[in-house]
């Protein structure tokens, strides 16, 4: 018999508003730009992590949904160590490769930064998150046109299945010009719902 | 689990157009790095494939004006892989695309800039062959070429897919360049692996593609036993101190491939050139027990090629394994890290019948993968 995964929980960002397992926990003023929104959450969850702020705006968004996941979900140490995080996109880095790209368009005024640099690829969200839970498991960034859930699950199966990972942080994780949405989720061996691309699917959409 | 083959291949570079011609160059100790005058404010060394040569060798192939740069190198690549395959497109048959930037100098040419959306690059390719299945695209930094052969790998064990083709590749644009420049990552001169007079890397463009499948053929049985990727958990773009991630990408490997570190034949190492970098890997080698193991980076031939170096470099493993030659690591001299390791100083010919690619990135990532040569080779 294979292994089977579990859901034990999956959380929304979108809108400058929150769920956690289909239930909404915060929501702002939808005029606020993303960066705001992201400092208030903040700030109200007292993270006291003072690189977030050097982050570009889909690091903030990855960090923060994985964080609101995980302080509801707690995974022994050991545990997390070896999680593996399987992450997606449409946009990419593009975001943040488009104010690179300004800084290098004028060359009298030509201001490339590293700080701006290390942002300009999707996997570096992947970073954040494991250098801020000390995760150090198999990772990937797929790109597609549409949240794929499919593809997650296929990945997260080939990954339980050759034993390389029995719990995984999955999602779809978007910044695309002060449009966003995250929507991550929790697979283990034990949970609540049974994982199947269809509730992944029909969960992403409902939200 | 299902054995899995690779079973053709292809390297689009400025060595050559196909992996034989690209591998009769390495085995001449012939680089591809040259000085650049004309794309940016100052000269500087990069791996850049002549356009002339490549819109020549596209137009056999479609219109030139019709597709970017990345894509001409892309297709080239696959149209040739496909050709030599042991299997056409079905159903069953994945496509996998690898790379960091995309056509992401069509944000400053005459491009439509949606063509730096990766799903446009990944449709335009699908659409060329004629694949069934929507292209799985991979940008996981400098790991995702590697990573790309592990994830067909890991579909088709699973049986999700019957085979693949994986392309990897990124073009040489002034967006890496000033990137890597602000970061005061660029060498002076060509990069120097492992050397104690290193000073950083030395940018190149590739495409490279495999064919992968659960069928051997008789020509070339080359199978991938074990792979890993592991975050350092530790700096988001700088190498980590231990060497964490890539020391547990390899244990992982080596466990898959139920194999000890005495078995492996050579090492395929990342090798950009930079003094944290080489220190680092290094460290993962050493306490993965493999510092007698005969290595080589192979940036010295190609630059650092991004999301195409670890296929394109896997690729070059597979022919050494074939021919059973180590290439030399060029740009070697005095080795410069603290750990001991058997840097390969000179091109020879002995017994290859498995090597270890391994590849790191930022954001932490590393990914190490194992191949094996089956016997009548």
């Amino acid at each position: 018999m294979y292994k089977k995964l579990y859901i034990n929980g999956y959380c929304h960002i979108k809108n400058n508003s929150i769920s956690l397992n289909g239930n909404k926990i915060t929501s702002e003023d939808k005029e606020l730009s993303f960066s705001k929104f992201a400092k208030l959450i903040y700030q109200h969850k007292e993270l006291a992590y003072p690189k977030f702020f050097k982050m570009d705006n889909l690091c903030k968004l990855a960090f923060l949904a994985t964080e609101i996941l995980l302080e509801n979900h707690s995974i022994d140490t050991n545990l997390k160590k070896d999680m593996a995080i399987v992450l997606s996109n449409r946009a990419a880095s593009l975001d943040t490769d488009r104010k690179h790209q300004t800084s290098i368009s004028d060359k009298d005024s030509y201001y490339p930064s590293p700080a701006v640099f290390v942002y300009t690829l999707p996997n570096i969200a992947i970073g954040e998150i494991s250098i801020r839970h000390q995760i150090k498991g198999e990772n990937v960034f797929f790109v597609s046109n549409t949240f794929n859930d499919t593809l997650i699950h296929q990945y997260a199966t080939s990954l339980l299945r050759n034993g390389k990972s029995s719990n995984i942080l999955c999602g779809w994780v978007d910044f695309d010009h002060e449009n966003y949405n995250a929507f991550m989720y929790l697979l283990s061996e034990n949970g609540p719902i049974e994982y199947s691309s269809e509730f992944i699917k029909k969960t992403y959409l409902e939200n | 689990m299902k054995e899995v083959f690779i079973t053709a291949n292809n390297i689009i570079s400025p060595l050559g157009f196909t992996s034989a011609t690209t591998i009769k160059e390495v085995a001449k100790e012939k680089s591809g790095i040259a000085l650049h005058k004309n794309l940016s404010t100052t000269p500087f060394y990069a791996s850049i494939i002549n356009t002339e040569k490549l819109d020549d060798a596209f137009s056999n192939i479609s219109d030139k004006h019709t597709y970017t740069r990345l894509e001409k190198m892309m297709l080239l690549s696959l149209q040739d892989t496909i050709e030599k395959s042991n299997f056409s497109i079905t159903k069953r048959t994945a496509l996998i695309i690898a790379t960091t930037k995309g056509n992401i100098d069509v944000l400053q040419n005459n491009f439509k800039p949606e063509r730096a959306y990766l799903s446009v690059l990944g449709e335009a390719v699908k659409a060329f062959f004629g694949f069934h299945n929507d292209p799985i695209i991979i940008s996981n930094a400098c790991v995702s070429g590697i990573l790309a052969v592990s994830v067909a790998k890991r579909f088709i064990q699973n049986d999700f897919y019957d085979n693949a083709f994986v392309v990897g590749g990124d073009i040489v644009s002034e967006f890496t360049l000033s990137g890597f420049h602000s970061f005061q990552a660029i060498s002076k001169n060509p990069c120097k692996p492992f050397s104690k007079f290193r000073d950083g890397i030395t940018i190149g463009e590739a495409a490279a593609s495999v064919a992968i499948s659960k069928q051997k053929t008789k020509e070339e049985n080359i199978q991938i036993i074990g792979d890993g990727s592991c975050n350092d958990a530790n700096h988001i773009s700088g190498p980590s101190r231990t060497g964490e991630g890539l020391y547990l990408s390899i244990l992982s490997a080596l466990k898959e491939a139920n194999i000890s570190p005495t078995n492996i034949d050579y090492i395929s190492a990342h090798g950009t050139a930079t003094v944290f970098n080489d220190e680092m890997e290094a460290i993962a080698f050493n306490r993965a027990a493999l510092e007698n193991v005969p290595l080589n980076s192979l940036k010295g031939y190609f630059g650092h090629t991004l999301g195409a170096s670890g296929l394109l470099e896997a690729i070059v493993g597979i022919h050494s394994m074939q021919n059973n030659m180590l290439y030399k690591s060029l740009g070697i001299d005095e080795i410069g890290v603290s750990q001991p390791l058997k840097i390969i100083q000179n091109t020879e010919n002995t017994k290859v019948n498995s090597f270890l690619k391994t590849a790191s990135g930022f954001g932490g990532c590393n990914t190490a993968v194992i191949f094996k040569k089956l016997g009548n080779v």
